[in-house]
């Protein structure tokens, strides 16, 4: 099975992509409310818009392990459901539904039609469904289209029929989409090439007169039959078709874009075409034509339009004239408005735009109006002949700030996420993940922290340093707290919550003691523990007051509605309950505990009991006791916990569990903090009160406060130690503990008053802060700081808390460039910020530049903008060792590069030196022969991969002084990595190339290579012999030198025995062995070893282009590779994957899996109904909550 | 003689099911061509590959992605001039 690799790793993905590939709208609830899901990746992700907040809330995600690659919605005539389609590549079509109250998808067809794999022939690259939901088609890129009728049966189910075939052999698919014909029989329209009599024509005129055709498919529903019921050539150059609505709605046909022209197009109906408008000014070529890149349909009250996205992110309104007779007599278009460069638009029925973003955030925005009566010029068909073949004066519009729209929320994209680096800067306990993200000039530098978001509602400053506060209700049926009491170490303070907070002083409580502990007693009554005794304070404000016993004083006290318990200086404990008339009665005997009682815990009364019946008593001498508070045992231990450190704060309560005995209930808890800032969870047995499950975990060095909250309707906790954390249920149901984004906090208790139903109230210093946690889904926090351009690579430097970033974006105008234009005409010249109307492009022309980012002070340092048509491609901090070990930035850069064929006129190597504050001022550079695409320090000097060639630089007064030169790749260097005198080449086709630098003969000698072509975009060396890497088609591996290679590389230092060896196979003399090999779907920008928790155990941290970041921890036992191999072959069967993909194909797409294990399909065990669990557990010969537990271990060790 | 026909029959049907299969006389254009519609088509149908080429090229997935089904039409240029 593990194929005899002895390494193994687990696969986790701590945050998932943020690409969209596609978004579609409909009721998948089954209610009125409009949802939108999105294909990320491998996942499904339902998303619900909040109309009125402005917010897109995630509901729920689902790694289906396959690519999604198209999806649609459809609707069964008269349902009011809508039903999601997938098309993936598991060569089988899905039909799901949403489930509202299990809050899952839930599959209700699985039909295959061939081989699984993204394959030119095997349909799921597009899809369309008929308006009315009677049948949908599915088609390949090439040849196959497949059309299933869809229907309900007697018992209302949907029934999906046999696929019906519309094969065509040499047939090309641009677009495809469904037509709207009302009730008639259900049409398709697919733009189509025919390439067959191209293919054999050696003139090559067939393939010049090669037509497009727009072809209709008819579904003829009495006969189940397809039939091309129309062909008709087109613009050549069309690329996109949408629905025109039919029936009672509309024409019916459909909008055909091509380059620079829209067409009306229907059969039978004249067609009719406009241009689509180019942007006016100096920096725009006015000869650039633009084309339709996507855009969406909408119908309301009988009327609708259309808004289209051309390339530049320009929306166009287009709408229709028509009537009966001649069909559209008019398509008029005017500019709308921009937004960033959508895979898919969305218009909700609220009056909201969702822009899926092709990279960076995605977009909510509000229509303000839908441009109707505005000033923008409109063009209409009528001046332009349908004819393709005619010319025509091109149309122009002046972009300008938006007018319709405005944006109200911004859901943050690391897609693409380009590199990537683990370092601590900010000196937490935990590091920081820096990454660079974006295109164009929505790029970012971002910054992701581990912790959940917080939102202040209040931050006032005290008169003195409280130690403690509480709030509390008056009576048991309020709904908010009324009372805030604050301890000081010589008084209490209350304070009164309403419209404003201000102290009060009528109210019972005693206010020249500190306070151990506040409660709302029994029906009315209010309680307060003070260190000389209990006051009990009953709603008329009579006061009964229990005094401590002479020479002793109360240290400790726990309480709960119907219970106080409290702990005297002399490790004496007195329990009170509340009898039936409202009265505290003291239970006779006092418990005598062995050392000095640090603090004790209740718990609240279960609901429809009369009291808890435990009672947690931490000592001094590092235990936890259980007592039992049952009337016929009272007081009488239970259990005993030893703990590593005295405890310092214990809280019961029940939270619920996924791994409980019946489903959705919940277990006793008993969370226990230590003063060494340990914190404990152990599960609380309520028969027999033993204590089993701990689960630890350090939090930080100060000792831990516990308080109990409510998050999100959920119980949480509130663990106080150097920082805050929250320990809640997340929406796998697993147990998460997560820091807070919010100051250190010395004490913390719940807060809920009318703005604030679910706050929470802390004391930090002298300040009383009040905070709610509003979102439990985003454990990583991003920070963002604006780039000029698509990052191309970014490096740290060594010393000091900086990034160097280069960026660069092709086929566009430089600053320099674009500011000669402005000058020459600047009376046309408008100036819209970058960010939203993005770059003025131009073929053959790049902008590029150097950044100096400081992420801590949240800004660009320094600007250092490219000339002269180069741009970076690389980056590196050397110190060279000729210059008494100075530190220099090299940056490789090309000149008038293109990349599609590969090719420049020259590169050079800039050299900047470093200023004292971490800015970079020029040096000099040197011209190669090619761009270098990888650079690094090399034992003092410079190592560059120029093309196939490696070179070793040294720094000059005028220029860098080549010292050394081989040839050791077979296309393009694009990697390097050292140790020692060793060199990891990554080649962009052909994997990675081992070779070793011998001073002695000034030599570098490649040694070891690899027999799988690997398109490798990143490394890292993980020991001297082992490399993980990953490649352009998304696979991670790792690879190993032979030992006997190894040493031998290094034994000689001349390398004259290593130059001699004989070439093996026509590479190097020795390959490199595979240990462990997973598709990860998403491409591996980045590779490296980092720790991510405090006190966690080190692990391969990953970074996807679509936003992922991901893990790969090593095991430590082979105990534990068993188990999760075991459990993740039990995972594949019980929960197969929801779009059809078999996983452990899935997971070998490329080459088999090997010796990895993956964690992401382990997790979703929490997920499975109960008697699955069972079944699994059983398999494992462990209980559930052991197995749930081992899963959660293997995160936590590492990760969040 | 039955087997052979019926080897032949089963080829043809694969080589109709499936575009590209090859054959005793299946031209090195032909090979060609197929394996860089494949390869196309992989681009197509993959989107993180063909997020990463748009990135790299800066243009939208879109734009390349009709042109990538343009360059199937013919990938490697005309055929060559058959000879009898």
């Amino acid at each position: 099975m593990s194929g005899g690799s002895n390494m193994f790793l687990y696969s986790l993905s701590i945050q998932q992509p943020s690409s969209i590939t596609q978004a579609i709208l409909g009721a998948f609830s089954g209610k009125k409310q409009q949802e939108i899901v999105v294909a990320q990746g491998s996942r499904l992700s339902l998303l619900r818009p909040d109309a009125t907040q402005g917010k897109v809330h995630e509901v729920l995600t689902h790694d289906v392990f396959g690519i999604i690659r198209t999806l649609a919605a459809f609707r069964l005539a008269g349902s009011s459901k809508d039903y999601i389609i997938v098309g993936s590549d598991s060569g089988r079509i899905t039909i799901l539904e949403y489930q509202p109250q299990a809050n899952k998808f839930n599959r209700l067809h699985l039909e295959t039609f061939g081989k699984s794999g993204v394959r030119r022939v095997i349909p799921g690259q597009y899809l369309a469904c008929d308006p009315k939901g009677r049948a949908c088609l599915i088609a390949s890129v090439e040849k196959n289209k497949l059309v299933y009728v869809l229907n309900r049966n007697a018992q209302a189910e949907l029934t999906i029929s046999s696929a019906l075939e519309a094969h065509k052999p040499h047939c090309l698919v641009f677009a495809l989409t469904a037509l709207d014909v009302g009730y008639e029989n259900p049409v398709f329209a697919a733009l189509e090439v025919d390439y067959n009599e191209s293919d054999q024509d050696p003139t090559g005129q067939a393939y010049q007169e090669i037509e497009k055709m727009l072809v209709y498919y008819e579904l003829d529903l009495g006969l189940n039959h397809v039939v091309r019921k129309w062909a008709d050539p087109v613009d050549r150059s069309a690329n996109m078709l949408f629905q025109v609505p039919g029936g009672a709605d509309g024409p019916s046909g459909v909008l055909v874009c091509a380059e620079d022209c829209i067409y009306y197009r229907h059969v039978g109906r004249l067609a009719s075409r406009v241009p689509i408008p180019r942007r006016r000014g100096p920096t725009e070529d006015p000869n650039r034509k633009r084309t339709i890149v996507s855009g969406v349909m909408h119908k309301m009250r009988g009327a609708f339009f259309f808004l289209l996205q051309s390339e530049d992110g320009d929306l166009f309104k287009v709408t229709l004239d028509y009537n009966d007779d001649v069909g559209v007599s008019r398509i008029r278009i005017k500019y709308f408005d921009t937004v960033p460069v959508a895979s898919s638009l969305l218009i909700l029925k609220s009056g909201f735009l969702f822009v899926a973003s092709e990279t960076g955030n995605h977009n909510f925005y509000q229509f303000e109006k839908l441009g109707d009566d505005d000033d923008e010029t409109e063009f209409n068909s009528e001046d332009f002949s349908a004819d393709p073949s005619d010319s025509y004066q091109p149309i122009y519009f002046q972009p300008r700030a938006p007018e319709n729209l405005s944006l109200v929320e911004s859901m943050p994209s690391m897609n693409p996420l380009i590199d990537c680096k683990v370092a601590n800067l900010t000196d937490e306990d935990a590091p920081q993940i820096y990454t660079i993200c974006g295109s164009g000039a929505r790029s970012t530098f971002r910054i992701l922290k581990h912790g959940l978001e917080t939102t202040e509602i209040v931050s006032s400053e005290l008169p003195g340093v409280p130690s403690a506060v509480w709030t509390t209700k008056l009576t048991n049926g309020d709904e908010y707290d009324a009372y805030i009491v604050l301890s000081f170490t010589n008084g209490t303070l209350v304070l009164s919550i309403g419209e404003t907070v201000e102290e009060v002083t009528d109210t019972g409580f005693l206010s020249s003691a500190t306070t151990l502990a506040v409660q709302q007693l029994g029906e009315d009554a209010l309680l307060q523990v003070h260190p000389k005794g209990i006051r009990h304070i009953r709603s008329d404000r009579r006061v009964n007051e229990w005094p401590a016993p002479q020479h002793r004083s109360i240290v400790a006290a726990t309480t709960n509605s119907r219970q106080v318990v409290v702990a005297l200086s002399s490790g004496e404990i007195v329990y009170f309950e509340m009898d039936s008339d409202g009265q505290l009665a003291e239970y006779e005997e006092k418990k005598e505990m062995t050392g000095t009682v640090t603090c004790l815990s209740l718990g609240e009364v279960p609901e429809g009991r009369l009291r808890s019946s435990f009672l947690a008593v931490g000592c001094d001498d590092s235990t936890v006791r259980i007592l039992s508070l049952d009337p016929d045992s009272t007081l009488e231990s239970k259990s005993v916990q030893a703990l590593t450190s005295a405890p310092s704060a214990l809280c019961i309560m029940s939270m619920p569990d996924s791994a409980s005995e019946s489903s959705n209930s919940s277990t006793l808890y008993l969370h226990i903090g230590l003063y060494s800032g340990v914190y404990l969870r152990t599960v609380l047995d309520t028969v027999t009160g033993e204590l089993t499950d701990t689960r630890t975990r350090f939090l930080g060095p100060k000792p831990v406060k516990i308080s109990p909250v409510i998050v999100q309707g959920q119980p949480a906790v509130l663990a106080l130690s150097s920082r805050p954390w929250l320990g809640y249920n997340d929406n796998r149901g697993q147990y998460m503990l997560t820091p807070l984004t919010y100051p250190a906090l010395e004490w913390g208790w719940t807060f809920s008053s009318e703005q604030c139903p679910e706050g929470m109230v802390g004391i930090q210093g002298q300040n009383l802060r009040i905070f709610a946690v509003e979102k439990l889904t985003d454990n990583l926090q991003q920070e963002t700081i604006p780039l000029s351009y698509t990052p191309r690579k970014m490096i740290k430097h060594p010393e000091q808390p900086l990034f160097y970033v280069i960026e660069g974006d092709c086929n566009t105008l430089s600053m320099a460039t674009k500011e000669g234009l402005i000058e020459k005409d600047p009376a046309n010249h408008r100036d819209l910020p970058a960010e939203d109307f993005g770059y003025s492009r131009a073929d053959g022309h790049w902008a590029s530049c150097i950044s100096v980012i400081d992420p801590l002070g949240k800004e660009v340092l320094q600007k250092i903008e490219l000339t002269e048509n180069e741009a970076a491609f690389s980056i590196a901090i050397v110190s060279f060792s000729s210059q008494d070990d100075q530190l220099f930035l090299c940056v490789g850069t090309g000149k008038n590069v293109t990349i599609v064929p590969r090719s420049s006129t020259c590169g050079y190597i800039h050299i900047y030196r470093f200023l004292p504050n971490g800015t970079i001022e020029f040096v000099h550079k040197t011209k190669v022969d090619s761009p270098p695409m990888a650079l690094l320090a090399f034992q003092g000097r410079l190592l560059a991969g120029t093309g196939t060639t490696l070179r070793i630089f040294d720094l000059g007064l005028r220029q860098l002084l080549r010292k050394s030169q081989a040839e050791v790749a077979a296309n393009l260097i694009v990697g390097l990595q050292t140790q020692g005198s060793r060199i990891i080449i990554s080649d962009i086709q052909e994997s990675i190339t081992y070779a070793v630098f011998k001073h002695a003969d000034n030599k570098i000698i490649p040694f070891g290579d690899d027999m799988v072509p690997r398109w490798t975009t990143a490394t890292t060396m993980l020991d001297y012999e082992t490399t993980a890497g990953g490649d352009k088609f998304g696979n991670f591996w790792i690879l190993r030198c032979p030992k006997k290679a190894s040493e031998e590389s290094d034994e000689d230092p001349a390398g004259g025995h290593l130059l001699h060896e004989r070439s093996y196979l026509q590479g190097t003399p020795n390959r490199l062995e595979l240990m462990a090999h997973f598709f990860t779907q998403d491409i591996p920008t980045s590779v490296q070893r980092a720790q991510l928790v405090a006190g966690g155990r080190e692990a391969i941290v990953w970074s996807g282009f679509q936003g992922t970041i991901g893990l790969m921890v090593p095991f430590v036992s082979r105990e534990d590779v068993d188990f999760f191999q075991t459990l993740e072959q039990q995972m594949r069967t019980e929960d197969a994957p929801l779009a059809g993909r078999d996983h452990l194909i899935y997971r070998g797409y490329y080459v088999p899996v090997k010796g990895v294990v993956d964690g992401d399909l382990c997790e979703r065990f929490s997920l499975l109904p109960r008697d699955r669990k069972q079944m699994i557990a059983g398999e494992l010969d462990r209980s559930v909550r052991d197995v749930e537990r081992k899963i959660a271990d293997m995160r936590s060790r590492v990760a969040y | 003689m039955a087997d052979k026909l019926r080897a032949t029959q089963q080829l043809e049907q694969l080589q109709a099911r499936y575009v590209g299969t090859g054959h005793a006389d299946t031209t090195k254009y032909e090979w060609i061509s197929n394996l860089h519609r494949d390869t196309l088509a992989s681009y197509i149908g993959h989107p993180q590959m063909l997020e990463y080429m748009a990135v790299g090229t800066g243009e939208p997935m879109a734009k390349l992605r009709t042109k990538f089904v343009e360059r199937m039409i013919q990938p490697v240029g005309k055929p060559p001039e058959k000879e009898d």
